[in-house]
């Protein structure tokens, strides 16, 4: 029985069964009804009485009972009766005999039997009888119809055959293999760079402080080298990291900007890159090319603590370009076309500063969804005090930034934490199109 | 960065007749980001090395410029002092601690809260960023008038007593080093002796223990009309420095300033101005903009410089407490910020130049995908992880692990070695996720080598109630046949991660490239996964690499 109800129910959520619900009333005699029917009803049992003579009023009375009330009313409103009054008492006499009553018709077709209302059409008089105590008992049936709907005659019975499917119906979900969403927006950039005529460069995650300080014209003195900003890795010092060329360069540079006695030994010290920046000073200290378009993509490291908008390790992009002619306006109107294929239209540049650039912008970028401007990339010119000591005269234009920044606004994320989760519930849901 | 706050009428008043709209709208090109705007006060991030906008006086200034106001250097101007009370005496002994010592007096100012509470920024800055963290310059501010000239900076011992600021009860040095916040955090800098710097009036008062806390006695407050005005250190470029920076300010804010002698030097006589000549062609070079001599100069003026025409390059005098600037080329962006960023347009470069992917990148790409072809899915781990995940729940020997110092986080301590303890910490954290479950990473894992080896590797795992050792060596081998049609061998071998008798070496031309098998139920278990787990790491570096 369940079966076939969970049967319907699925067919009428489908349009194909169109189930109609109505309601029928029956009748039957009650224990009143039943009595009244063989021994007439009350009023009838009266002018029985009263049909050959007048009767005394108290006479009656003890022959009806409680059925006296009654009978003298409906009698006296059929008018059936007359009643007149002498010394001794009220009389009742019969005015005519009367014929069967409707009600008394409605008792008679009942009878035993149990019969739809719909078939009594006299309808007062029935209305009439049930308001008589216990003459009429009404009883409702409730059925339930079910048909074929238009769309379900229409179906083709025939050209279904007997393995037809619930082709409509939910089935088990199952997860495409795929790349994790920070890698999309990595290929992305990467793909923007090439397109842009950007070949890739790659260095080493563990560096000296040579390269990811030093050669920056960062002061060995300076706040960012402390232990509490970077990682130092214990008991690792570089041997052979620079010509001793490079490292007497680059000495003298600070000692002349700076005015303080360089340290070969602070130098040798092994960091986690804080920036890709080291990788491009060493490249352009190994192949002082004249002209290079290159950029270099992948971890940094900073020694904060983990919160939703800070990680110890994120990826970072940074792009250079040399030539003889290269000026700030150039470096600004690449920015505009890097930003422009990343879908970036609205952009801005501040001034802002850092320590090895010289002019030094930032972008400002405005978010249709926040409905703000937030800073992006950093840019600038790389400083005689970095460029010089390595033999390098032409302008070095230089940007960059962190990529996971990029990516939150993409993904809608506001805990940067979440890209490394590697929540399967994220990793499966997340469309590759945002 | 350090941030300061911005009360708009007080900003308004310092800058002249514009509006605070135009000042709002000017502050990010003086390069001060806006971090919070209400109708009252902006807060403005400023950049380390300018220490002069700790101030609302020292960005009124540079608003000035920028907004035509005024331009030109803001002089500052010093009254020599011909009576000699106006002075510090340097006492040998405390030459060998904190040798070098400046001080100015400022007079007829007028000090309320919120200016007291700016100077105390400003000195805080300059503490931090100039000063090293005091090291090479540190600053105590005074109240004059409580205070009876000449002073004598000299050495003192740990027991020597005086009533530190914001406390109400005499303490030795000692105590002060012990108990005070800014005792604990920069006696170091006092190194082991017995003696520490003081400075004190000619009544024996201290005035100031330096670089650590001044004396209550000295305490600034609103009523303070004349100030005084000592540098530390340890630089005496740093400490020069330092003094331009606080001159600078106090004259903005109403003070008269009055020379201060010390042994060697007078304050007036440190506060110097330096002139740098730019040329012309390295300003239209570097920004890609034609501009005239007398033009570059007016941009020069604009922010707050003297500048002049002279044999055709420029002449650009710098003023002491702008030593960000260390030669032509920071000019150079003082001349675009001039000129306006606003106001450049931008160009592009010609270039014939083809983009290209590195090796590494086009290799691994190819891998990810014959890895998502086999149905895994990518995971990205941190490089930095902890023992605990590297090699505690791995069962993995730590004997070469590479730490770093003092990290902040303890999920964040060692370099990995290896790429599969990543995926198995994975695989813990979504054990009420859908199985099966199949990960692959590729990424750098470290070694010991000189000073360190990094390699490229990668490695999957597959998680789930049939998952075994057949499994995971055809995804192997359909790997490598795929990407350079490679046949490999298993060796039989023991690794403590994985489970013993199905564990093997890879082995490509009889050369070992990697590990594979099912991983040890223990191993499992210490990473509550609850599922059969087996695996692959293949070092790439010097293979297909």
């Amino acid at each position: 029985m369940d079966q076939t109800r969970r049967g319907i129910e699925w067919l009428r959520l489908k349009n194909l069964a169109i189930v109609e619900e109505s309601e029928k009333f029956f009748l039957t005699l009650g224990k009143n009804g039943i009595a009244a029917n063989t021994d007439g009803l009350p009023e009838r049992k009266l002018v029985n009485l009263v049909s050959n003579a007048s009767v005394p009023f108290d006479d009656l009375r003890k022959k009806l009972l409680d059925d006296m009330n009654v009978a003298i009313a409906n009698a006296k409103k059929n008018d059936w009766i007359t009643i007149t009054k002498n010394e001794s008492g009220s009389i009742v006499s019969l005015k005519s005999k009367p014929d069967q009553t409707n009600e008394e018709k409605i008792l008679a077709t009942i009878g035993q039997n149990k019969i739809p209302q719909d078939d009594i059409k006299d309808t007062l008089a029935l209305e009439s009888l049930k308001k008589r105590p216990d003459y009429i008992i009404l009883e409702s049936v409730k059925t339930r119809t079910l048909s074929l709907s238009e769309q379900a005659k229409s179906i083709d019975v025939d050209a279904a055959d007997s393995g037809a499917i619930d082709v409509e119906a939910d089935v088990p979900r199952v997860y495409a293999a795929r790349t994790h969403p920070l890698k999309d927006t990595i290929n992305e950039i990467r793909e923007i760079f090439v397109s842009l005529g950007f070949s890739e460069i790659s260095g080493s995650l563990t560096q000296p402080g040579f390269w990811n300080f030093d050669a920056l014209f960062t002061p060995q003195d300076h706040p960012a080298r402390e232990m509490q900003d970077t990682f130092y890795i214990k008991d690792k010092l570089a041997s052979n990291f620079a010509t001793a060329s490079q490292i007497n360069q680059v000495s003298a540079s600070h000692k002349k900007g700076w005015k303080y006695p360089w340290n070969v030994d602070v130098a040798k010290k092994m960091v986690l890159r804080t920036h890709t920046t080291c990788v491009t000073i060493n490249y352009l200290a190994e192949n002082k090319p004249s002209e290079a378009r290159v950029f270099s993509l992948g971890r940094v490291f900073r020694n904060e603590k983990v919160s939703y908008k800070h990680l110890v390790e994120f990826n970072q992009v940074e792009g250079i370009v040399v030539g003889k002619n290269v000026s700030l306006r150039d470096l600004m109107g690449i920015q505009t076309q890097f930003y422009k294929k990343l879908g970036l239209n609205k952009i801005k540049f501040w001034p802002t500063f850092f320590p090895y650039t010289e002019p030094s912008l930032q972008t400002m970028v405005y978010n249709e969804k926040l409905d703000k401007w937030i800073e992006l990339f950093g840019m600038g010119i790389f400083r005689p005090e970095v460029t010089r000591p390595f033999g390098i005269t032409r302008p070095v234009l230089a940007w960059g930034g962190g990529i996971e920044r990029i990516a939150m606004l993409k993904y809608g994320l506001d805990d940067v934490r979440e890209f490394y989760n590697n929540n399967l519930s994220w990793l499966r849901s997340t469309p590759k199109c945002q | 960065m350090p941030v300061v706050t911005l009360y708009l009428s007080r900003l308004q008043k310092l800058v002249g007749k514009v509006s605070k709209d135009k000042i709002i709208s000017a502050l990010p090109f003086l390069g001060l980001d806006i971090e919070e705007e209400t109708d009252q006060y902006i807060r403005v991030e400023y950049s380390p090395n300018r220490p002069d906008y700790a101030t609302d006086v020292g960005i009124a200034t540079g608003l000035q410029g920028l907004l035509g106001i005024k331009k030109g250097i803001a002089k500052i101007i010093i009254k020599r002092q011909k009576d000699k009370t106006y002075s510090i005496k340097t006492s040998p002994a405390v030459k060998k601690i904190r040798p070098f010592v400046l001080g100015l007096v400022a007079k007829d100012g007028k000090l309320d809260d919120e200016i007291i509470r700016q100077l105390i920024a400003l000195q805080e800055d300059l503490h931090f960023g100039v000063g090293r963290k005091r090291k090479k310059a540190s600053i105590g501010i005074h109240d004059l008038d409580k205070i009876t000239l000449p002073l004598l900076y000299t050495a003192k011992s740990k027991d020597h007593k005086f009533v530190p600021l914001a406390t109400n009860h005499s303490m030795s040095v000692t105590q002060i080093l012990d108990t005070l916040e800014t005792g604990k955090e920069y006696s170091a800098i006092l190194g082991n002796g017995a003696n520490v710097p003081m400075i004190l009036d000619s009544k024996e008062n201290t005035v100031s223990f330096p670089p650590i806390i001044n004396s209550a006695l000295t305490t600034v407050s609103t009523s303070t009309k004349n100030l005084l005005v000592e540098v530390t250190g340890n630089d005496p470029g740093a400490v020069a420095d330092t003094l331009a920076v606080v001159a600078s300010a106090l004259q903005g804010l109403g003070f008269t300033l009055h020379d201060f002698k010390t042994d060697s030097k007078s304050s007036a006589d440190s506060i110097k101005m330096r002139t740098i000549i730019l040329d012309p062609n390295l300003v239209s070079q570097t920004l890609g903009l034609e501009l005239s001599p007398v033009q570059i100069c007016n941009m020069l003026k604009k922010c707050r410089l003297d500048a002049m025409v002279k044999n055709k390059k420029i002449s650009c005098t710098v003023p002491s407490y702008r030593f960000d600037i260390f030669g032509p080329m920071d000019l150079v962006e003082e001349v675009a910020l001039g000129y306006g960023i606003q106001n450049l347009s931008t160009t592009l470069p010609s270039s014939t130049s083809v983009g290209q992917k590195s090796k590494t990148t086009l290799k691994l790409d190819q891998l990810s995908q014959i890895m998502l072809g086999l149905g895994f899915t990518e995971a990205l781990n941190s490089s930095l992880t902890s023992k605990q995940t590297l090699y505690d729940n791995t069962k993995r020997d730590s004997s070469k692990l590479i730490e770093v110092a003092e990290s902040k986080s303890q999920e964040h301590t060692v370099l990995r070695d290896s790429i599969i303890p990543g995926l198995l910490e994975n695989l813990s954290k979504n054990i009420h996720e859908q199985y099966p479950q199949k990960l692959f990473e590729s990424g750098i894992v470290f070694s010991t080598g000189s000073p360190i080896k990094e390699s490229i590797c990668l490695a999957c795992v597959s998680a789930h109630k049939d998952s075994g050792y057949t499994e995971i060596k055809s995804i192997l081998q359909s790997l490598l046949k795929t990407d350079s049609n490679i046949e490999c061998q298993t060796k039989t071998s023991q690794n403590t991660m994985f489970a013993k008798g199905k564990t093997a070496d890879v082995i490509v031309n009889n050369k070992k490239i990697g590990i594979i098998g099912e991983i040890d139920s223990g191993v499992i278990e210490n990473f509550k996964i609850r599922v059969p787990v087996s695996g692959f790491e293949l070092i790439l570096t010097d293979f297909l690499l």
